[in-house]
């Protein structure tokens, strides 16, 4: 499979304002992830709140520019953002995300809003125009009746099928789904989630998928990153990471998706806090709660590096530093 | 006798009915979940039971604790044993903690209010309890403020507050809906620790069927304002029988299958001001019969265990049949 996409050494930091407690304060977002996404592959990536996934989604959209690294679409270099060449790209990359309602404009109808990127970006002659929005309202299970209601006279289900048919009005190829289902009911998720499936198999469209869903993750996703403050830490075939997790925070997250029949028992229980981007711990980033830290874990960075044909950064999986225990 | 029962619950805001007939029973210690989407009228089922919806609220029905009726009650009376037997943890959180007090200065408001605990005595109180549900270095951190403390750990605290009053039921709305995974994974298994030392009662309410199973007894499945079916955890996993129970979990991927497609329930919730006729799951459901359109089916008792409203609900067995109709 070819690369669609390619990251290397994505950093981001934000300096946070002043607080009125200390000083202004530098959080590194992302810090230094290398991704591929392959065409016609649905990349999941999961992970704590605050661990850098949006951040990491809007960079590969090309949305802000990356503090460092370098982002390979198709090959070439990533233009900047809102260059003339990163508008030309724009139509071929689409985001959706959580909140379908903040994604639309309460004014206008359905169909205008569909319509709205085929004019921006010359996709369809006048004449071909409702032609085009009714086709794409029928591609993602809306009733032609529906075309001329306002988002708020839609459900949260439906809201999310125009966000995604409009995003598809361009004819992406790469989307980037940030958390598409988690504000919808579970009926109801399971139609996005049956749509986005179907127009991946169908049309082999790429996607990123980030999501703290697991369960949707392991249905949706060909492979997965999980990223834990800011870098990834595993990174394996969806198949692989579910039922055989290698690092301890993959383990301790998979474990943690409870399983109807089966109570608490079996469950890995994290100790400790979520970690806090603006004050680091020193080498592993995980090694506070992680089980199974030796004192080295405090002291060394792991790499994302192949043990054992699996890729992870833990230095517990390296059979040459393993650390006497 | 249970420890609170609820007959024939309903309530309605401006006109529109928006509980139907709520009956729940919750034995002393049990630990029930209420379960179903958003909007079917979990969190209004328990504000109502424990007198906390606004005054535009039409209540009508009845809640007893031990035999003493809440609905109706003057409110001081009410709140006198509220606050002693029930705590409720609530969904909303800016509803909850404080912003501009010192946790430690809440939780010792708390024990004032239903202990009577003052000054060092409500102190060490306090920090015992911040001890108990899990925050490290409670002696030092009493004093810091909301913002200090990570979701997970404002979590903690609220529970901490609502333990205060040593209650004999603990309602805990959507306790982990806002957390991380493994930060959930925490929270779950310090409510059934917190369960198992105090022996008090909990309902869980959620929308998470998984986590509802991790720690309760038994379950009610809520749709549209009813109660549609309840039983054992164990049968209701194992043998869902209303369509809407098996809607739910056959919409849920599994973690350990592979990646077969999602059945998804069609349709959407229905809107509580032009509830469908009958059954109100029969244009979503596909075993709805003519009879479903036309005629409400209510929540009956099951030769086999549990509860259940529906004319035509999955055949576990063949001698399950004939009940559904008599
Ligand atoms: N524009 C910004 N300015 C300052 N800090 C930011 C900004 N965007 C993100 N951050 C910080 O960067 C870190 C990563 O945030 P990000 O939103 O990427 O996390 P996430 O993994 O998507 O989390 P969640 O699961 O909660 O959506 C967080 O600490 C966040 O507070
Ligand atoms: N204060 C209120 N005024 C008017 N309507 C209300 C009020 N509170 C709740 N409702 C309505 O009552 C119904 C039941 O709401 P409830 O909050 O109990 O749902 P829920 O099952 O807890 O949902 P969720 O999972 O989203 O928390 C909904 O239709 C809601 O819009
Ligand atoms: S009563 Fe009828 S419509 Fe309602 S759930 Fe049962 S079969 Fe379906
Ligand atoms: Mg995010
Ligand atoms: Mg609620």
């Amino acid at each position: 499979m070819n690369a669609i996409l390619q990251a290397k050494g994505l950093v981001q930091q934000y300096t946070t304002a002043k607080s009125f407690f200390g000083k202004a304060s530098t959080v590194r977002a992302v810090d230094g992830v290398d991704l591929t996404a392959k065409q016609g592959e649905v990349l999941g990536i999961v992970g704590e709140s605050g661990s850098g996934k949006s951040t990491l989604g809007r960079m590969l959209l090309g949305l802000e520019t990356p503090f460092q690294g370098e982002l390979r679409y198709l090959g070439q270099p990533m233009p900047a953002p809102h260059s003339p060449e990163w508008r030309k790209l724009r139509a071929q990359m689409q985001l959706i995300f959580q909140d379908p309602l903040a994604a639309l404009d309460r004014r206008l109808t359905i169909a205008a809003q569909i319509a709205e990127p085929l004019e921006i970006h010359g996709l369809a002659a006048d004449s071909e125009l409702d032609r085009r929005v009714a086709g794409l309202i029928e591609r993602v299970g809306l009733r032609p009746d529906q075309a001329g209601r306002y988002p708020h006279e839609l459900s949260g289900g439906q809201r999310q099928r125009v966000v995604i048919a409009r995003a598809l009005a361009s004819n992406p190829r790469f989307l980037v789904c940030d958390e598409p289902v988690s504000a919808l009911d579970v009926s109801i998720q399971a139609q996005v989630v049956n749509l986005l499936r179907d127009l991946q198999e169908g049309e082999g469209l790429s996607m990123v998928f980030i999501s703290h869903d697991l369960k949707v993750v392991r249905n949706i996703c060909d492979r997965v990153a999980v990223m834990y403050l800011g870098r990834i830490v595993e990174e394996a075939p969806s198949d692989q990471i579910f039922s055989d997790p290698r690092h301890p925070y993959t383990q301790a997250l998979v474990s943690s998706v409870p399983k109807a029949g089966t109570g608490l028992r079996g469950r890995i229980i994290l100790q400790g806090e979520p970690p806090n981007p603006a004050a680091r711990p020193s080498g592993c980033a995980f090694h506070p709660r992680c089980r199974i830290a030796a004192p080295a874990c405090a002291a060394q960075v792991p790499a994302l590096e192949y043990n054992d044909g699996r890729l992870a950064a833990c230095l517990k999986l390296q059979p040459k530093l393993r650390p006497a225990a | 006798m249970s420890f609170v029962s609820i007959r024939n619950l309903r309530v309605a805001f401006d006109g529109v009915q928006v509980l139907h007939g709520i009956d729940l029973d919750i034995g002393h210690g049990e630990a029930v979940g209420l379960v179903g989407e958003s909007g079917c009228g979990k969190s209004v089922t328990w504000l109502a039971a424990l007198g906390l919806l606004p005054g535009k609220a039409k209540i009508e029905g009845s809640v007893t604790i031990e035999g003493q009726e809440l609905i109706g009650a003057p409110r001081t009376g009410i709140e006198a044993v509220r606050g002693a037997r029930i705590a409720m943890i609530f969904q909303d959180p800016s509803s909850s903690l404080n912003p501009v007090h010192r946790v430690g200065r809440q939780i010792c408001e708390s024990l004032r209010l239903h202990r009577g605990l003052r000054g060092d005595t409500a102190r060490t109180e306090a920090i015992r309890l911040l001890d108990m549900v899990g925050i490290p270095s409670a002696r030092t951190r009493i004093d810091l403020y909301p913002h200090e403390f990570s979701g997970g750990q404002c979590q903690r605290v609220l529970i901490a507050m609502a333990l205060a009053g040593e209650p004999d039921l603990l309602v805990a709305d959507e306790p982990t809906t806002a957390l991380d995974a493994t930060i959930q994974a925490q929270i779950l298994d310090l409510l059934s620790n917190l369960r198992r030392q105090t022996g008090m009662a909990m309902v869980f309410i959620s929308h998470d069927l998984g986590a509802v199973s991790t720690v309760c007894d038994r379950a009610a499945v809520m749709y549209a304002g009813r109660i549609v079916e309840e039983n054992d955890i164990g049968r209701l996993f194992v043998v869902p029988r209303h369509p809407y129970t098996r809607g739910l979990f056959d919409a849920i991927p599994e973690l350990d299958a592979g990646r077969a497609r999602l059945h998804p329930i069609p349709g959407t919730v229905p809107d509580p001001r032009q509830l469908p006729q009958g059954c109100a799951f029969s244009p979503r459901c596909t075993a709805a019969s003519r009879f479903c359109k036309e005629h409400q089916p209510d929540l009956r008792a099951q030769p086999q265990g549990g509860l259940l409203a529906c004319f035509h609900p999955d055949q576990v067995r063949a001698e399950t049949k004939q009940e559904v109709f008599a």
